[in-house]
């Protein structure tokens, strides 16, 4: 008996390679599933760079809101020191400099100050990605919780999150993801998010995502130089000051990055300066890995229909030949 | 033992060399003992691994939280361990009975494969004591790639022990319970053939939700495909592999084996053909084609890989390679090492998350993954100088060269 290319081709493809061929090169549209959208009340922040003057009280008051142990990078052993999120980290405020840094929010010969933290994704990669359920998304408010009793450690979170957010902890052995909750814990008190509480500026600004919606149209109309008002912890404080308006550059950070984010950014500099991937599709990854999963295994049909054909084959190909004679 | 052979009983015997025969001897030799001083050497690493967190052991890192002992240890190692999914593919779904004596030694090294694939994840998951989540109504997320893989190599490993068992109920004598399962193998063939298809290509699938920090040259919708066609190759080619270092290492003569592992020579060609139109065309019809030369390192890696795939298909194409197994070996030591890199390509090399972060494998690091693999190797030895594994040999005993 000779076994020739095109016998096998055929078994093969009556076989495994066609469930992932058919699926994969024709996924069937009542399977495929769109971005997820942002949840009707959403909530988020609004971090306006050129509000930000770089003090990091958002950071400390972060670390003591959570309980997070302090961390020295610069080896003075004076202060906390985070140089980027880490597994004691949820917060940084990192700076952009250029040149001689003569200018605020300039790129050229200057500086600029972005606040890294969750993003709360409307359609996030760390939840389609986690195996357990340990990252959810569940609640009216849209934000992306973490629940390390379910989680596994396998830091599949980690990989997959498009802005390197969640991290683990490599230095001990009863390791968590650290990664900001948006404070729910402050938000089920009444209270809003620390980092919000405490910005003299108002550069991180908490609310609805609605409502941060409009913000962020009302400060994008503001003429460059002209002195106009800017409120502190959430839009409708009533607690303002007054400053010229900034010259802002056309994008708004998180509008519809892998399909839009609950906490966005406004700056005067190119994000791509910040180190933030800024060639993110609008199509949310997490909507991708997902319509291949539900096209291949969507309700077990194909995997049933194959194991059928298969076990088939298998009883006719064991008539002939048992393991023994 | 009669020393006449009736003509009717020409076959019979025939047959008889193909029954698997456990090779005895005894287990202590130089290469288990470093075997097992290698298994030592992993394990007080390990035992520093949860004492300290894995930070003490390993290089991975928030930038690349996967290193080796997911990449080898699971994604790689399983991925040799197809051996027994490509043998019953073509032994009992193509119906190719001729290759019935090479599916138990593969099936044996699926089963360690295997088994010590998904005990090696324990290893690496920082909340190991909550593993079992990952199959528990409440907790599992169907929409993870990464429950499909564990679902589906979990029920594979139970798969595999079935199907292996046999061999055990054989050497037990427990023929009655042999005959009855058999009746119903078939069932868990075909299940033996869907689970490792499903995860295999899930292995791959893994990437999608990682997006843009997979480099274009590998991150693709085709890759469940891509992952599949290479660990079936893998498979058959591990198989040519273990024939090769069986006949060397316990000195048996592969007269019998040698036909069948030309045929899967071929086949490693036909599937590496068409693996590699699928890939190179994608990355047509994705306008990536210029990213081939222009990516630096990973251009050269990338054609690495290329030349890796494309050289079994040349030394296959030649009938005469074919039937020797020098040229076997070359072919499918080619596949394995193209197969190899490009999982470690797919997931450290192409894998960029943003500037500042690197990853390579630490010492004690590698040391454990050498570690799992020697366990692996002592295991098989074990298994078959005690089972029933390899097939029988027609002049007995002919280890004495
Ligand atoms: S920014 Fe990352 S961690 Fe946060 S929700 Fe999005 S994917 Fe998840
Ligand atoms: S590390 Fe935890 S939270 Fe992250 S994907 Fe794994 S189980 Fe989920
Ligand atoms: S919302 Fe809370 S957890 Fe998140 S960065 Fe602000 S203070 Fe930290």
């Amino acid at each position: 008996m000779t076994i020739n290319r095109r016998d096998f081709l055929r078994g093969a493809a009556s076989g495994s390679a066609a469930v992932a061929a058919c699926a994969t090169l024709a996924p069937s549209r009542a399977e495929a599933r769109g971005n997820l959208p942002i949840p009707e009340n959403a909530v988020g922040l609004l971090y306006d760079s050129t509000l930000c003057i770089g003090c990091k009280a958002c950071m400390s008051a972060c670390k003591e809101a959570n309980d997070l142990p302090l961390e020295d990078n610069v080896g003075e052993g004076l202060w906390d020191t985070p140089l980027e999120l880490s597994g004691k980290t949820y917060t940084v405020i990192k700076i952009y400099q250029h040149g001689t840094m003569e200018h605020k929010d300039k790129a050229e010969n200057g500086f600029a100050h972005i606040k890294r933290q969750c993003l709360h994704c409307a359609d996030p990669s760390c939840v389609s990605a986690c195996p357990v359920s340990a990252m959810t998304k569940d609640g009216p408010l849209g934000i992306v919780e973490y629940n390390k009793d379910a989680c596994i450690g396998c830091r599949y979170c980690v990989a997959a999150c498009p802005f390197g957010v969640p991290q683990f902890q490599y230095d001990t052995p009863f390791p968590e993801i650290a990664k900001c909750q948006l404070c729910k814990h402050r938000l089920d008190d009444g209270k809003i998010p620390a980092c919000a509480e405490v910005c003299p500026t108002g550069a991180t600004l908490f609310g609805s995502y609605a409502a941060l919606d409009e913000e962020i149209t009302r400060r994008k109309a503001m003429t460059p130089g002209e002195a106009a008002l800017f409120p502190r912890r959430t839009v409708d404080s009533g607690d303002v000051h007054e400053k010229a308006a900034p010259e802002y550059i056309d994008d708004v950070y998180g509008d519809t990055e892998v399909g839009g984010t609950q906490v966005r950014y406004l700056s005067g500099v190119p994000f791509d300066k910040f180190g933030l991937p800024t060639d993110l599709p609008e199509r949310s990854f997490a909507s991708k890995s997902e319509t291949l999963q539900h096209s291949l295994y969507g309700g077990l049909a194909a995997p049933v229909v194959v194991l059928a054909g298969l076990v088939a084959a298998a009883w006719r190909g064991s008539k002939n030949h048992h393991d023994d004679e | 033992m009669s020393e006449v052979i009736l003509p009717s009983e020409v076959a019979k015997r025939q047959h008889h060399h193909h029954k698997p025969a456990a090779i005895g001897g005894g287990l202590i030799s130089p290469m288990t003992v470093v075997l097992g001083a290698l298994v030592a050497v992993a394990f007080f690493f390990l035992g520093q691994r949860f004492i300290y967190g894995l930070g003490a052991v390993t290089n991975v890192n928030n930038g690349y939280p996967w290193g080796i002992w997911v990449v080898w240890d699971v994604v790689i190692a399983t991925g040799f361990a197809c051996g027994g999914y490509a043998m019953a593919l073509v032994t009992y779904i193509l119906n190719k009975g001729e290759y019935h004596p090479l599916v138990r030694p593969a099936l044996t090294a699926s089963l360690f494969g295997y088994s010590l694939g998904g005990a090696s994840v324990l290893i690496d998951l920082g909340r190991y004591w909550n593993f079992w989540h990952i199959l528990w109504p409440g907790y599992a997320h169907v929409d993870s790639v990464m429950f499909e893989v564990a679902a589906c190599i979990s029920l594979y490993i139970i798969v595999l022990w079935i199907e292996f068992s046999p061999a055990f109920l054989e050497h037990l004598g427990l023929k009655d319970a042999k005959r009855k399962l058999s009746k119903v193998m078939f069932f868990f063939i075909g299940l033996g053939v869907l689970l490792p298809s499903m995860h295999q290509s899930s292995l791959g699938s893994l990437l999608v939700v990682m997006g843009a920090q997979v480099h274009p040259l590998w991150q693709t919708m085709l890759l469940p495909l891509l992952f599949l066609l290479t660990a079936a190759c893998m498979g058959f080619a591990v198989v040519i592999l273990e024939a090769t270092l069986a006949a060397v290492g316990f000195g048996r003569d592969l007269d019998h084996e040698l036909p069948m592992l030309s045929k899967i020579g071929k086949i490693i060609a036909g599937v590496l053909t068409v693996y590699l139109v699928l890939r190179l065309g994608d990355i047509v019809v994705r306008g990536q084609l210029g990213a081939i030369f222009t990516s630096g390192f990973k251009s050269v890696m990338f054609l690495i890989e290329m030349a890796l795939f494309a050289a079994p298909i040349v030394l296959m194409a030649k009938a005469a390679n074919r039937k020797r197994l020098s040229k076997l070996f070359a072919a499918a030591g080619s596949m394995l090492t193209g197969a190899v890199l490009y999982r470690i390509d797919a997931f450290l090399v192409a894998y960029d998350t943003g500037p500042g972060w690197n990853y390579f494998p630490s010492v004690p690091e590698m040391m454990v993954t050498i570690g799992i693999i020697a366990l692996e190797v002592l295991a098989y030895i074990v298994f078959v100088k005690k089972f029933p594994i390899l097939p029988g040999q027609p002049h007995q005993p002919s280890n004495g060269r």
